[in-house]
């Protein structure tokens, strides 16, 4: 079992989520740069957060049409778990491999705190060890994560159970308050129709360690851990 | 062959008008209304693109800039609209 984590010019969580791959769930990953025509041997790929390209035009635009991202679609379309955090779901939203948009946060701000993510489905490649309507400690930071999609893309996403992770309050509820950047319904994450592309703007390398939580939780390893168990059941 | 010609293209990317703008909000709550300028009523921003394009002609230049702003997603068309004015040629 090999994993992909993509590297952009501008990436800058890429050896976070390799540390966690490798020192803490030991499993094989490497970082593969933008420009590798092939990605073949990898069972799975993680578009990491960070600022590709320096964010110009758009989050994620310039960087969705680099060389791996055809190898990347390939593995999306086979039905391999791709994830994008952060940065990485832009790209994803950008190469048309997730719905959406997301857009600048509604208080022009870069934000950069902690949240709590509802479990709103356990049936993506991310989520399967996740309970349903449990809830995760998680960081966000970014300036555009404001996601939005127009009425009747929303109502499909709703129906098809694609959307995966929303912002909440202490007891599970969808708060204004709770909302970090104004994001639609409060969606923090998606996935395709299969559930094995998925995306979300908060940062589970981050809070994949106690030691890295304010919570003392380790949460974020749900997603990743949850990754490996779809790879094992495959 | 057809001689070609080099034109001024400007591209302006905005969002839709059901989408906020909270930047063009903020320029006119917090600059523009606070300081006196009452009588704006809406501001809305948006991102301009200045090309230099080789085509045939004006239309020519409108036509190949528009399919490249799909082709490469110069705008996102869930929040975004794009509008191509050819603004000068230069023979």
């Amino acid at each position: 079992m090999k994993i992909a984590v993509t590297v952009f010019p501008g990436s800058n969580c890429d050896r976070d989520t390799l540390h966690i791959l490798k020192n803490i769930l030991k499993v094989d990953a490497d970082l593969v740069w933008h420009k590798e025509p092939d990605l073949d041997r990898y069972d799975a790929a993680i578009l990491p957060g960070g600022f590709s390209y320096g964010d110009y035009l758009r989050g994620g635009v310039i960087a969705a049409f680099s060389p791996v991202m055809k190898q990347v679609k390939d593995m999306a379309r086979s039905g391999k778990p791709v994830l994008g955090i952060c940065n990485g779901f832009q790209i994803l939203v950008e190469a048309g491999l997730l719905p959406g948009a997301l857009m600048t946060n509604i208080s022009l701000k870069f934000v950069c705190r902690w949240t709590k993510l509802k479990i709103e489905s356990r049936k993506t490649a991310f989520t399967n060890l996740c309970e349903t309507g449990s809830i995760l400690n998680m960081p966000i930071a970014h300036h555009q994560g404001r996601f939005f999609v127009g009425e009747e893309e929303l109502k499909k996403l709703i129906d098809s159970e694609q959307v995966i992770f929303s912002y909440v309050d202490d007891a599970g509820v969808k708060t204004k308050e709770a909302n970090p950047n104004g994001s639609l319904q409060n969606i923090a994450g998606v996935c395709n129709e299969e559930g094995n592309v998925v995306g979300l703007m908060p940062h589970p390398e981050r809070s994949s360690e106690p030691e890295l939580s304010p919570y003392l939780s380790g949460d974020g390893l749900l997603i990743f851990r949850s990754m490996l168990n779809q790879l094992k059941r495959a | 062959m057809v001689a070609l010609n080099r034109y001024m293209v400007n591209v302006v990317i905005e969002n839709k008008p059901l989408i906020r703008d909270p930047e063009g909000e903020t320029i006119l709550r917090d600059l523009m209304i606070k300081n006196g300028a009452t009588y704006v009523k809406k501001v809305r921003t948006a991102k301009l693109l200045e090309l230099e394009v080789e085509a045939e002609n004006e239309e020519h230049a409108k036509k190949i800039t528009d399919a490249m702003c799909n082709d490469l997603r110069i705008f996102n068309p869930v929040v975004s609209l794009c509008k191509i004015t050819v603004t000068s040629g230069n023979k």
